[in-house]
């Protein structure tokens, strides 16, 4: 597979366009009865009552669906190999039944692994923009790319 | 939640009770939020450095929520039974340093728990504190696989 992205390929500076996806309020509904049936993601009363300030998605959701662009729009392409964790998570706006989120995806920072020769860290800064262009998501986290040549 | 942000302790420790991680609500998660190999088949995940079918780290995450909200109704309702006034959480602005210290395999049963850690009051909503705490969760085997540092509005006792 000579196009997959490699752990050489990445460059702090980088910008990868990760794509977009729809919300909608099924999907808000379905997400929050299953992980997270506060009122506020259930009800559109309720969340008009709360902080919130009407029906938004639970914030675990906005993060599974920017996961999903993250990895078809870029791990599936490249020999990803998963991720120690998340730095940090700032869920800055919320997101509303209707709102289409755009990712993108920076490169901070790449190293090498010193216990894994054959493996570098590449951290990203991910962010998500709604159709109005507010940002709603940000999130820093390292992963783990596949080096096409182990270093010595 | 029964405590208002005065009424709880820092090193305060709560079980939020646990739960299996099956195959087939694996592969349903990932299929619509994590579509990576290692978390859609065991066919698949066999050719990875994971070798055997995992949780995305997003589903071990959803699984603390929901743990965490299905807890403090719980105690909601109990409060409410011995006619206490229970105070409620807000949204939460974020978390930092998520950490997933071991793959979730297919079968494996993680058990969770919270330390409250810190308390910052709120300048802009003054009937609303921010609480810290240290989000955990060990496996059957009693190793820690899953942490993060978590911080929530909680209500303030009316004044």
């Amino acid at each position: 597979m000579p196009d997959l992205l490699h752990f050489e390929d990445f460059a702090p500076g980088q910008s990868f366009d990760l794509g977009s996806i729809a919300v909608s309020k099924d999907d808000i509904i379905e997400f929050a009865s299953e992980f997270d049936p506060q009122d506020f993601h259930l009800d559109e009363n309720a969340g008009r009552n709360s902080m919130l300030g009407g029906l938004a998605a639970s914030g675990w959701h906005t993060a599974a669906l920017v996961m999903r662009l993250l990895a078809t729009g870029l791990l599936n392409k490249s020999t990803g190999r998963g991720s120690p964790g998340i730095s940090k998570l700032k869920w800055q706006k919320p997101v509303s039944p209707g709102d289409r989120l755009s990712a993108v995806a920076e490169v901070l920072e790449t190293k090498d692994l010193r216990s894994k020769p054959d493996l570098g860290l590449v951290y990203v800064r991910v962010t998500a923009s709604n159709q109005l262009g507010t940002q709603v998501l940000l999130w820093e986290n390292p992963i783990l790319f596949q080096k096409r040549q182990a270093s010595k | 939640m029964t405590q208002f942000f005065e009424q709880i302790s820092i090193g305060e420790k709560l079980e939020l009770g646990q739960h299996t991680f099956s195959s087939e609500d694996i592969i349903r998660f990932a299929e619509k939020y994590d579509p990576q190999p290692f978390h859609l088949s065991e066919e698949a995940a066999a050719k990875t450095h994971f070798g055997r079918l995992c949780a995305s780290g997003w589903h071990t995450a959803s699984v603390f929520m929901k743990l965490f909200v299905a807890t403090s109704d719980a105690l909601h309702r109990q409060a409410l039974e011995e006619g206490r006034t229970p105070a409620r959480y807000g949204p939460s602005p974020g978390f930092e340093d998520m950490k997933w210290i071991k793959p979730v395999y297919a079968g494996d049963t993680l058990r969770y728990s919270r330390i409250v850690t810190g308390k910052t009051e709120s300048r802009s909503r003054p009937e609303w504190g921010l609480l810290h705490s240290d989000m955990l969760a060990h496996n059957q085997d009693e190793k820690l696989v899953f942490s993060f540092k978590a911080t929530v509005f909680l209500e303030r006792l009316p004044r």
